[in-house]
């Protein structure tokens, strides 16, 4: 089967570990940091509620939760828009190299 | 009395519970009983109808194959399914549930939010463009890519199956007790609407009418609450400062509400569910059958990449909304608010101020009543046609991704073995969709009294640790086995379902057995469910050397090639 031959190539070809083992990284280590933020900030509430709960500044309602929890979220918000564009750039124009060298020869 | 109110907001809560039924039912306070019938609302509900009906009506002209049906041709993109994703996850569970939670807590509801959030990131990273190129209809596609076929989609379709149920069951009886306080309709009249309607919006429109049901239901949404913020915003000059000191001054548990409270007891439970959110999501059947209906792997990082942004941005929406609701609703108790009557007469606290005795509805109602006082009666009942219509959307995901286990993994490869014409298989579809929703009806009659608090965060720990494990570990790691991937996932099933019934939420609540009697200790399963999973899938797979093992497992390089690059992906459209 031609499908097969086009594996093969793909698979001899350097750039291809090298796209797999780049974007496998890159997903882990985002991966890694997703996991710090949200197990981070939910072990400070198990383990240090006080200091959550401490004003911003004196004489201020706002406690240094707040901003901590909403930055979670946009953190969240931000890492994953930062891996969608790196992998629909960089990774995909690697994808449609590796398919096209499979392609040619 | 366990009240309706009582069973209403835990489960209304539902979302929430995580954290257990004490603190949910601290969030009601009130009664819901049925209110007076909002005209308003339902005229505005009739409008999404009928335009959600036109809609379902163009999508049956273009409904004529399976694929189709399943994923709209696949020619949706990856904004739309981005938009249609956050219309499937965003249930009214969040937006009332949250927002309660943040009325009764505070800051409680913040720690909600975000563990409703951060299954994103792991879906994006490990799961999109994977399950885009590997899938095509089902997530089954892809666990079973290299394996054998009829045990592993046995196996997937259960999966499936169980957690859209309980999944089901919770949004069907939320629908009623909603629905019988907004509207004023009776609880089994509304689960009956929601049944036909649902069962309309996937019959005769599948996939299609499925995502415009669900875009409509976002955007719709989205606007209702960032009119909400932004007015409660205004009122304070766009400083979260003066809304938090506000809300500080007449909230009753004061300075307490801007710190975590009760909601996360040990830190093994906070893990345990903290795990369950992250990696449920990931294995949600009808989440991921959503990846399917976009052209390529890049429109299905798009989509995730906008699912996570706008389901983001409403949680912090849900947050200001809590707050607001807890400075504006206290300006006006009379109109929000029961009267705590002692003798027949509102009693009267040592201030010489009368005293409330919690939210008219219940404690979900915050953002509804909220809606009253910033925008009126128009608003209240387009808020009200908003939750409504998030059911909608929400049951009709589901609905479809159980029609498609049934019929595409179940009848087309179990039992006619790949042979059945699309044909057949569209029309096994369509049965099974009316099947689902008269059981989705039945089901939400029998349990309108019972306590289902406990069911969407079961369907949570079901995903994480029955579909998730088999789905990570047959697309990456080579030496995974049909026997392990089965017996692993099993396993998780068994457990996780196990242990939730040996938990307080159900040994304690739901059997009535005595406080403190129950034998799991933590909130969620998903720690030891998961985790036992991920260890059966890895030594059952080891231990096999059976022929078909080596030969799934030399089958895993042209898998890795199809899944990293998506050369021969199934393409968008089956015309």
């Amino acid at each position: 089967m031609a499908n097969d031959d086009i594996v093969a190539r793909i698979e001899a070809n350097p750039k291809y570990h090298e796209l797999v083992s780049k974007r496998t990284s890159y997903s882990i280590f985002m991966s890694i940091l997703m996991i710090i933020a949200y197990y981070g900030y939910i072990l400070l509430i198990a383990f240090n509620k006080e200091w959550l709960g401490t004003p911003l500044a004196p004489g201020m309602v706002m406690t240094i939760g707040i901003p901590l929890g909403v930055g979670v979220i946009v953190f969240t918000i931000a890492i994953t828009n930062v891996y969608v564009r790196k992998a629909n750039s960089d990774f995909d124009e690697m994808t449609a190299e590796v398919i096209k060298e499979a392609n040619q020869k | 009395m366990i009240s309706q109110s009582m069973r209403n907001s835990l489960l209304l809560a539902a979302g929430v519970l995580a954290a257990g039924s004490a603190l949910a039912a601290g969030a009601d306070l009130g009664n819901t009983t049925k209110q007076a019938t909002n005209w308003v609302a339902i005229a505005m509900f009739g409008i999404f109808v009928a335009v959600t009906l036109g809609i379902t009506k163009w999508a049956a002209a273009r409904t004529k194959s399976a694929a189709d049906f399943y994923t709209a041709g696949g020619g949706i993109t990856g904004f739309q399914n981005g938009m249609a994703i956050a219309g499937d996850y965003m249930s009214a569970a969040s937006f009332l549930g949250i927002s309660g939670l943040v009325f009764a807590n505070g800051f409680d509801g913040l720690i909600f939010s975000i563990g409703w959030l951060v299954g994103w990131p792991v879906i994006t990273f490990l799961m999109a463009e994977r399950l885009r190129n590997l899938g095509k209809f089902t997530f089954a596609d892809v666990a079973a890519y290299r394996f054998a076929q009829v045990p592993m989609r046995s196996f997937a379709a259960t999966g499936s199956l169980v957690v859209v149920a309980f999944y089901m069951i919770a949004q069907m009886v939320g629908a009623g007790q909603l629905i019988k306080v907004l509207f004023g309709l009776e609880y089994t009249v509304a689960v009956i609407i929601v049944g036909v309607l649902m069962m309309c919006y996937v019959l005769f429109g599948g996939m299609t009418a499925t995502t415009w049901v669900q875009i409509i239901k976002a955007i719709m949404l989205l606007t209702g609450a960032t009119f909400m913020a932004l007015a409660v915003l205004f009122q304070f000059g766009f400083n979260p400062e003066a809304l938090f000191a506000k809300a500080v001054e007449v909230h009753s548990k004061h300075q307490a509400i801007m710190a975590p409270g009760a909601l996360i007891k040990d830190p093994v439970s906070a893990i345990s569910v903290g795990m369950a959110l992250m990696f449920g999501t990931a294995g949600l059947p009808h989440i991921l059958m959503r990846f399917f209906t976009v052209p390529s792997a890049k429109e299905a990082r798009k989509s995730v990449g906008w699912a996570t942004t706008w389901i983001g941005y409403f949680y912090i929406l849900t947050f200001i909304i809590g707050f607001g609701a807890i400075v504006m609703l206290t300006q006006d108790p009379a109109a929000y608010y029961v009267p705590k009557m002692v003798d027949g007469v509102q009693a009267v606290g040592a201030d010489g101020k009368p005293v409330w005795d919690g939210l008219r509805g219940g404690g979900n109602m915050a953002a509804i009543h909220l809606s009253n006082a910033v925008g009126g009666n128009v608003f209240l009942g387009f808020i009200s046609a908003v939750a409504f219509a998030t059911i909608l959307a929400v049951v009709a995901g589901l609905t479809l991704s159980g029609a498609s286990a049934v019929s595409h993994d179940l009848y087309a490869t179990v039992f006619k073995h790949g042979n059945a014409d699309s044909a057949s298989e569209l029309r096994v579809s369509k049965i099974t969709t009316v099947c689902l929703g008269i059981i989705a009806v039945f089901l939400g009659i029998a349990f309108e009294k019972e306590n289902v608090a406990y069911m969407v965060m079961l369907a949570f720990a079901i995903a994480c640790s029955a579909n998730f494990p088999v789905l990570f570990m047959s697309v990456l790691w080579k030496d995974c086995t049909t026997k392990g991937a089965v017996a692993g996932g099993i396993v998780g099933l068994v457990l996780s379902v196990g242990l939730t019934i040996l938990s307080a939420s159900v040994w304690e609540a739901v059997l009535k057995n005595p406080k403190g009697s129950a034998w799991f200790p933590y909130s969620s399963p998903a720690l030891f469910s998961m985790t036992a999973a991920f260890l059966v899938i890895y030594l059952v797979s080891k231990m096999d050397n059976s022929a078909q093992a080596k030969l799934e497992r030399s089958l895993y390089p042209a898998q890795k090639v199809r899944s990293e690059t998506g050369l021969g992906a199934a393409t968008a459209s089956g015309h």
